[in-house]
């Protein structure tokens, strides 16, 4: 009788996530490292990450600041010689740790992408000026108060609106039906 | 009169990049191309949303797709970020017909369905490729000669998907300022990111990258840059300050919309533009193409 490893366990998750399955691929070159701009900032370089994950680190790999400084600049995803869609996998295993409570990692780049995706859904657009206000003010308070230049500079030329761009009650409806309805079916795999 | 359903994206529309979407408006009619603004169209899903919730994003972009498939017209944004979004639902749609299940049946709570045939478009490739670099060079009233133009293409317009445009080196743009009788200057960053929205939740990292990306452009002897994105505008021309601030340097480096550089080419006066509205000011290196009584006169 074959029995599953720990390793198997997560692969067979990962492939199951569109766009994860490439990860069988891999053959180490480290091409995605020696291309990605952030490389240098990540505790395990995109190679790394997959090794990790192929050895079944599920947790390691989950908690990881790695994803979280992908730019989803796809220069990795374009290089890669076995056709990997990196960045999507990055994507993939950021999902699999928001849902699992393991986004912390040290950066606040999870809590700024939750406040972008709350924005959006509930009002269909985004509200820039809005966004940003509230993360900086939830986040990182003092950094609100070092953007005041910058939010200056562009209240200057009239590009902060405070409005934001509705739908008509119609399209709010839908959008809302719509979004409702995707989360009654769980995630994409 | 070519007609397309038109996407400005929320940057462009009611946020910080509003001049692009102007520029793009007045520059595409004056080329003979009718921008029809899709109805009631919600956020594309952004790439920041789809690292939370995957499933969410294509269904917030299905909708929009699902919308525009009843035109039967190509979908064209200015937003790199918009496009590459509606780019990766098609193939994603295709390719995962579990993932298909799923979307529809969210976008059938919604009333829609949709069949997977709109073409999503980039405003770059539109100018570049169907009106193309002879018909814009024959409408040229002020060419731009003797300006030095970096043509910054970002990340997201040319990668993954093979597109209009080579992945790492491409030249559309270069060419487009070519045909507007600007000089564009090599520009070896030119697909190199600006840091994308990790401007807001890891600044210094953003700050770093967009730093490499404006010492490139000057020590190549850019005067300006251009670029076909509201997010790499933003934090290119926005943010410089910091970056000067930052690494005590100097650049002054103004950052144009692409369809403002064309515009100005056009004879469209810079105000119809939003050349006000560019953080750091065009007006001197634009002197001597366009010399207006008062499109400056917010500064």
């Amino acid at each position: 009788m074959e029995t599953k490893t720990r390793s198997d366990a997560f692969i067979d998750e990962i492939c199951a996530i569109p766009g994860g399955e490439g990860i069988r691929l891999c053959i180490q070159c480290g091409t995605c490292t020696a291309s990605c701009p952030n490389a240098d900032k990540m505790e395990h370089t995109p190679s790394q990450l997959i090794a990790m994950a192929r050895a079944g680190m599920r947790e390691e790999v989950l908690s990881s600041n790695t994803m979280w400084y992908c730019l989803s600049c796809y220069l990795c995803t374009v290089r890669c010689p076995r056709g990997i869609k990196q960045t999507d996998l990055m994507h993939a295993l950021e999902c699999v740790a928001v849902r699992e409570g393991l986004s912390h990692a040290g950066t606040r780049t999870p809590t700024m992408y939750r406040s972008f995706n709350h924005f959006a859904c509930s009002l269909g657009s985004l509200p820039e000026f809005g966004f940003m206000a509230w993360f900086y003010m939830f986040s990182n308070p003092l950094r609100a108060w070092r953007m005041i230049p910058v939010a200056l500079d562009l209240l200057r030329r009239g590009r902060l609106s405070i409005r934001a761009r509705r739908l008509t009650p119609e399209g709010t409806n839908q959008l809302r039906a719509i979004l409702d309805k995707a989360e009654s079916l769980g995630g994409v795999s | 009169m070519r007609y397309y359903t038109y996407f400005p994206g929320c940057s462009a529309s009611e946020g910080g990049a509003k001049a692009y979407n102007w520029s793009a408006q007045e520059v595409s009619k004056a080329l003979g191309v009718e921008l029809v603004e899709l109805d009631d169209w919600n956020c594309c899903g952004s790439t920041p949303s789809s690292s939370v919730d995957e499933l969410g994003t294509f269904c917030m972009s299905a909708r929009d797709l699902a919308l525009a498939e009843k035109s039967g017209l190509d979908l064209v944004t200015p937003c790199s970020a918009c496009y590459v979004i509606f780019n990766r639902t098609n193939s994603y749609l295709r390719q995962y017909p579990k993932l298909k299940a799923k979307v529809d049946e969210a976008l059938a709570a919604g009333g829609l369905e949709y069949h997977g045939t709109v073409k999503v478009r980039h405003l770059l490739d539109v100018m570049a490729n169907d009106i193309g670099y002879d018909a814009i060079e024959s409408e040229v009233k002020q060419s731009l000669s003797g300006l030095k133009v970096a043509p910054y293409y970002g990340c997201q317009v040319v990668r993954p998907t093979p597109g209009f445009d080579h992945p790492e080196s491409p030249q559309s743009m270069d060419k487009l300022i070519t045909s507007l009788g600007g000089e564009p200057v090599a520009f070896p960053l030119k697909t190199r990111c600006c840091g994308g929205s990790l401007i807001i939740s890891e600044e210094d990292v953003a700050l770093g990258l967009i730093r490499k990306l404006l010492d490139s452009a000057l020590s190549n002897g850019a005067e300006c840059l251009v670029t076909v994105c509201p997010l790499c505008q933003t934090n290119l021309d926005a943010y410089q300050s910091r970056v000067e601030k930052k690494f005590k340097t100097s650049y002054k480096l103004p950052v144009l919309f692409f369809t403002q550089l064309i515009g100005l080419a056009l004879g469209i006066d810079g105000k119809t533009l939003g050349l006000n509205t560019n953080v750091v000011s065009p007006a001197k290196v634009l002197e001597h193409i366009y010399n207006p009584v008062n499109y400056m006169t917010t500064h």
